[in-house]
């Protein structure tokens, strides 16, 4: 896996949180907030859930960190910059910064398994030779190495989800997001999936990933954002596991 | 199968699909209408040449009727007048016609056998002017008048308003319809290509997500369209050159109907067409993918 902090307009070591939300507030539209007063910071390097029931907001909360929606209100510092402050120009390198698995997957299905995983290599003008064994290396690592000529519409739910990680991860990005990663599998390979994302998170990547699999919250020990009904109840803790 | 991948050899596929079903309504719509603006382009050109057709043969010629005088026999007096003229500054030529033609051209409405000899027949002189200063008929009236020949100067001035209206009518007509089905063409190349290009939303997404910038998606759809439009547009370019080749085979010179005439030269007006059907989807998809890409930031 290769970093493309070459591409990234600002690549020095951060001093304070990689980021931080001040008083964030978002809506759709003219509808009522979907997220609320939301204040929290995260350090370079650090793991967290993002937990709440369905509708607390936490894709939302993901949208706006990957600069997929802008907040109604607050301030949303990424990278040490003020999100808002960043010209139209900059955010396609702000982005290549930000590994993302969604939770629709978003593959392109001409492409095939391979080509999928290759994307954002390819659009931070990676060169395939450079590249190439990574991302076969990386599909091999996520059970897809007899998959790769494949198309994501011939692939079964949990082959997506897989290959939805492998893209998000492939550029080694300075965070790391992930929309229910483990929504699509089965427990062995939830498991394997997490220690991916917690050795990402060993070689420096600051992961944050929304999640319903309680167990998997638990087991991980790792400490959670709580979001209910658009507010931030609780952050650091991982109530789970302490009170275990 | 998926054994035999090799890494070592792979290539990137390309970011667009090669093939897409909905590219051939695309295709076939921009073809249809580029080949009716085609045809309507042919056919202006045709009107135009037929208008000008129209008034250069009126205004390049003149009809004097000479009337004989005194022991001065017919023929005497046309080949007089005819001789006056043919001095006289903006004439080319001028001949007297023989008796036989002005009487062929009177034939429609005395019939043959009330042409008898002794009916005072006026001769006619035929006048070819200069196309390029042409004599006035003032002139022509003076110069015989001078020479003392008693003669009528038809220029076909009274002609000539009603044909050079009807031709200017006709032209800017043709030259409508032409703008018309060209701008209907243009706009339906556009619309087509917005929504051809909104089904591919969910690509422009997953590219920009990616960390894609906005000119490399722009590029990505504006060369796939340009592609697109470019083959259609020659599509219907061919189809209205084979119409225009067989209307000009079919008819010579004047086509099939001497009110449009073909010149072989007309068909290359269809040259440019999938070069402009090119530049509006270029233009239309440049413009959508911006449009989708703010939408997205």
């Amino acid at each position: 896996m290769s970093r493309n902090r070459d591409a990234a307009p600002t690549g020095e070591p951060l001093a304070g949180p990689i980021l931080r939300f001040d008083g964030v507030g978002m809506r759709y539209g003219r509808a009522a907030e979907v997220l609320r007063d939301v204040n929290f910071a995260l350090a370079p390097g650090s793991f967290h859930f993002l937990t709440g029931p369905s509708g607390a907001g936490k894709s939302s909360l993901l949208k706006l960190i990957y600069l997929a929606e802008r907040p109604s209100r607050g301030t949303i510092e990424l990278f040490g910059r003020d999100v808002e402050a960043i010209a139209p120009a900059d955010r396609p390198f702000l982005r290549r910064r930000i590994g993302v698995v969604f939770q629709e997957f978003k593959l392109l299905d001409h492409l095939s398994a391979f080509d999928n995983v290759a994307l954002p290599l390819r659009i931070a003008g990676g060169k395939p030779e450079a590249y190439r064994h990574d991302v076969a290396e990386l599909l091999a690592w996520v059970g897809l190495k007899a998959r790769m000529h494949a198309l994501p519409p011939t692939l079964s739910g949990g082959e997506k989800q897989r290959l939805a990680i492998a893209r998000a991860v492939v550029g080694r990005p300075d965070i790391l997001l992930a929309d229910e990663p483990t929504g699509n599998v089965d427990d062995a390979h939830a498991l394997r999936i997490l220690k991916l994302f917690v050795e990402l998170n060993r070689l420096g990547t600051t992961v944050l990933i929304a999640s319903h699999d309680e167990d998997l919250v638990a087991r991980s020990g790792q400490p959670v954002l709580h979001l209910d009904k658009g507010r931030l109840r609780a952050f650091g803790r991982n109530v789970r596991t302490e009170g275990a | 199968m998926s054994e035999m991948f090799d890494a070592g050899r792979w290539k990137p596929g390309p970011l667009l699909p090669r093939r897409d079903p909905r590219d051939g309504s695309l295709v076939f719509v921009v073809a249809v209408l580029c080949f009716l603006a085609c045809l309507t382009a042919l056919g202006a050109l045709a009107a135009n040449r037929a208008a000008h057709g129209w008034t250069s043969q009126l205004t390049g010629s003149a009809t004097v009727v000479v009337r004989a005088q005194g022991a001065e026999s017919p023929d005497a007096a046309a080949g007089r007048a005819a001789e006056t003229l043919a001095g006289v500054k903006g004439v080319s030529e001028a001949r007297a016609l023989e008796k036989e033609k002005a009487e062929a051209l009177l034939e429609p409405w005395l019939g043959h056998e009330a042409l008898l000899d002794d009916l005072p027949i006026p001769r006619l002189v035929a006048v070819d002017l200069d196309p390029k200063v042409p004599a006035r008929a003032a002139t022509l009236d003076q110069a015989l008048k001078a020479a003392g020949i008693d003669a009528t100067v038809d220029d076909h001035s009274l002609w000539i308003a009603d044909i050079e209206r009807g031709a200017g009518i006709a032209r800017w007509s043709a030259l409508s319809v032409f703008l018309l089905i060209a701008s209907a063409a243009g706009a339906v190349i556009a619309f087509a290509t917005r929504a051809a290009m909104a089904a591919h939303r969910e690509t422009i997404e997953v590219l920009h997500l990616s960390g894609a910038q906005a000119s490399f998606v722009v590029r990505l759809f504006q060369a796939r369209f340009a592609q697109a439009a470019a083959l259609a547009g020659l599509f219907g370019a061919a189809g209205a050159a084979i119409i225009g080749a067989l209307a000009r085979l079919a008819g010579g010179g004047q086509g099939l109907t001497p009110v449009l005439p073909v010149a072989w030269i007309d068909l290359l007006a269809v040259v440019p067409t999938p070069l402009l059907a090119a530049l509006v989807a270029a233009v239309a998809a440049r413009l959508a993918a911006r449009g989708l890409i703010g939408e997205l930031a």
